[in-house]
């Protein structure tokens, strides 16, 4: 986040998203109380706190070299090893795969629920729309319990092995990230198409059309931000992988392979360890889930801002 | 140790008029008192601690126990920091822990580790050197260890788990469980996951055998709760209370329940085998 875009970023994702505001939000003169900006700092703090007490716990242990290391490609307790890295690549590896199924699934959905036009299909997109918002409040628990008697027999069926492996974890994250994405391209969508539709309509464009030709392409920023939501909540949760991913210590090597996800790690050891060289390990897991999520939403946002031009969203958040 | 026998015996002077005034029941302990008793840590102690704090809130309702799990390292954590009264450990406490919080320890009960099988799994009983290969990965099929030609599943405890380290120590010779085994996060899991899987092998504690999984011989031990009792099947281990120092007041009255012969009821009741301190 650079200092010079510091109105681009107050605007960014939702601000430009949203439907066309009165004349008394464009007035800038009132400045924001100091309550607001009290609360403001004191969250960007707890942020920077949160980031330097991480760092300060996990670098006692990264500093370790040898076997003992966190960065280490064996978890044995036993033997001295608390190498962390193949649940970091478990995790990307579920992660990229919840979000390669669930993504593409999330931007035919939104368009879907936004642009069916047959009056047939009216209350279906309704209860859909609903089930969607329904499905944000599911506790994760419930679907990892519901996975481990329905899913896992048919995973060791058609893929072999126990069941418990990446693809049934990914399968249900893809549930988990599928509403959480689906909701925030249809807020970036609808006011979009919305703004079209009367002159498209008119000119005799369906909506799909006019979702097709003229919002999907101006919408990378929201599509890319709904992909790192997703990301970021498929690698930040922690039971459907402890339950239904296996947990094995091992770098998974297949789709019906059993593997750990940094957070069923962290979930796992802190239940019988307090202190120690393996809970200090940990501070390293947390660490690198950070640093992952950090990355990916700074990474996406760079993309995206290169993708469009900064004065075709300034120009839409001035005109909104 | 001493100092807490002498402080029971004063206790026990001082409330000598009150137990000849009535028929001594464990209870009675509790009569007059009112406070909190937080329980957290080992998850195989849940059904005991749930049970004895039921009978002792029902006959004095002014006493509140609250029992969670947690895990042993949770036990000991909440128990060193004073968030909780009673700390439970499926394993021995460990020195440093002992010396860092000033714990105070209390076996109650025997609790055995059972391999278990899924029920359609032909085999009947192993021995230590086949399950040493089995849970080292050594061996991937059951037909090497006279079953079906299926790959083996493989279910394992986490890390630290009171139930996986007697497995490994009692039942492995203290050998090392196979990265690529599915790690489960409870009995109730273990179980779970076992009863679903044809191919599965893996671990509980004996009070949690029944119908749906099956426990395997070994080495010729039959795993039940008589054997482990009397030394037959030796893959057990003992759970255990922790406090901060003594107990004092109420906790006390808890952990002096426990070892009541009603206390000890509650404790095979859960299917574990009470232990009496010699």
């Amino acid at each position: 986040m650079s200092k010079s875009r510091k109105p681009a970023v107050c605007q960014a994702g939702s601000a430009s998203a949203l439907p066309p505001a009165g004349p008394q939000t464009a007035d800038h003169t009132d400045s924001p109380g100091w309550v607001l900006r009290l609360s403001a700092w004191l969250a960007v703090l707890a942020v920077i706190l949160l980031f330097v007490m991480i760092v300060a716990a996990a670098l006692p242990a990264i500093q370790i070299s040898g076997p003992g290391s966190p960065l280490d490609w064996v978890w044995q307790p036993g033997q001295g090893r608390y190498g962390i890295l193949p649940m970091c690549v478990g995790s990307l590896a579920l992660a990229a795969l919840a979000l390669l199924l669930g993504w593409p699934l999330a931007v035919g959905l939104s368009c879907w629920l936004l642009t069916e036009e047959n009056f047939k299909f009216l209350p279906l997109v309704r209860f859909i729309s609903g089930l969607v918002r329904f499905m944000t409040t599911v506790p994760t628990v419930v679907y990892g319990f519901a996975a481990v008697f329905l899913l896992t027999p048919f995973a060791r069926a058609t893929l072999g092995g126990t069941g418990m492996c990446l693809a049934a974890a990914a399968l249900m994250l893809v549930l988990l990230v599928l509403p959480t994405m689906t909701l925030i391209l249809m807020a970036g969508l609808r006011p979009r198409l919305e703004r079209l539709c009367p002159w498209g309509l008119a000119l005799g464009f369906s909506r799909f059309d006019l979702m097709r030709f003229f919002v999907l392409p101006r919408s990378g920023r929201n599509l890319a931000s709904a992909a790192v939501l997703g990301f970021g909540r498929a690698v930040g949760d922690t039971l459907i992988p402890l339950m239904l991913a296996g947990n094995a210590t091992q770098v998974p090597g297949g789709l019906s392979e059993s593997m750990r996800s940094l957070t069923a790690h962290m979930a796992l050891v802190t239940a019988n360890e307090v202190g120690g060289a393996a809970y200090n390990s940990l501070f390293v897991a947390g660490l690198v889930l950070l640093a992952v999520n950090t990355a990916a939403s700074l990474a996406l946002r760079r993309l995206v801002r290169r993708e469009a031009p900064a004065g075709s969203s300034a120009k839409q958040a001035a005109t909104a | 140790m001493k100092r807490g026998i002498l402080a029971a015996l004063l206790l026990l002077c001082g409330m000598g008029t009150a137990f000849a005034a009535a028929p001594a029941t464990p209870l009675d302990a509790f009569k007059g008192q009112k406070g909190v008793i937080d329980i957290a840590g080992g998850t195989a102690h849940i059904p005991v601690m749930k049970e004895a704090a039921k009978q002792i809130m029902e006959a004095n309702p002014d006493v509140r126990i609250t029992v969670a799990g947690g895990g042993s390292g949770v036990g000991v954590q909440k128990v060193g920091e004073g968030i909780v009264q009673i700390g439970n450990t499926g394993r021995a406490l460990k020195p440093a822990e002992v010396e860092k919080y000033g714990l105070v320890t209390f076996p109650f009960a025997i609790d055995g580790v059972a391999v278990a099988v899924n029920p359609a799994n032909k085999v009947a009983g192993l021995t230590k050197a086949q399950i040493k290969d089995i849970f080292s990965g050594k061996v991937a099929n059951w037909k090497d260890v006279g079953g079906a030609d299926a790959a083996i599943s493989l279910y394992v405890r986490e890390d630290g788990s009171g139930t996986r380290e007697t497995f490994e120590e009692r039942a492995m010779d203290k050998g090392t469980s196979a990265a690529g085994a599915n790690v489960v996060n409870s009995n109730g899991a273990m179980k779970t996951a076992i009863s679903q899987d044809p191919n599965a092998i893996g671990y509980v504690g004996i009070g949690h055998l029944d119908k749906s999984i099956k426990g395997v011989n070994v080495d010729g031990m039959a795993p039940s709760q008589e054997n482990a009792a009397s030394g037959q099947y030796t893959v057990t281990r003992l759970l255990y209370m922790n406090t901060k120092g003594e107990p004092q007041g109420i906790t006390k009255g808890f952990v002096d329940y426990i070892f009541t012969p009603a206390g000890q009821e509650i404790v095979s009741k859960a299917g574990y085998i009470p232990y009496v301190k010699k």
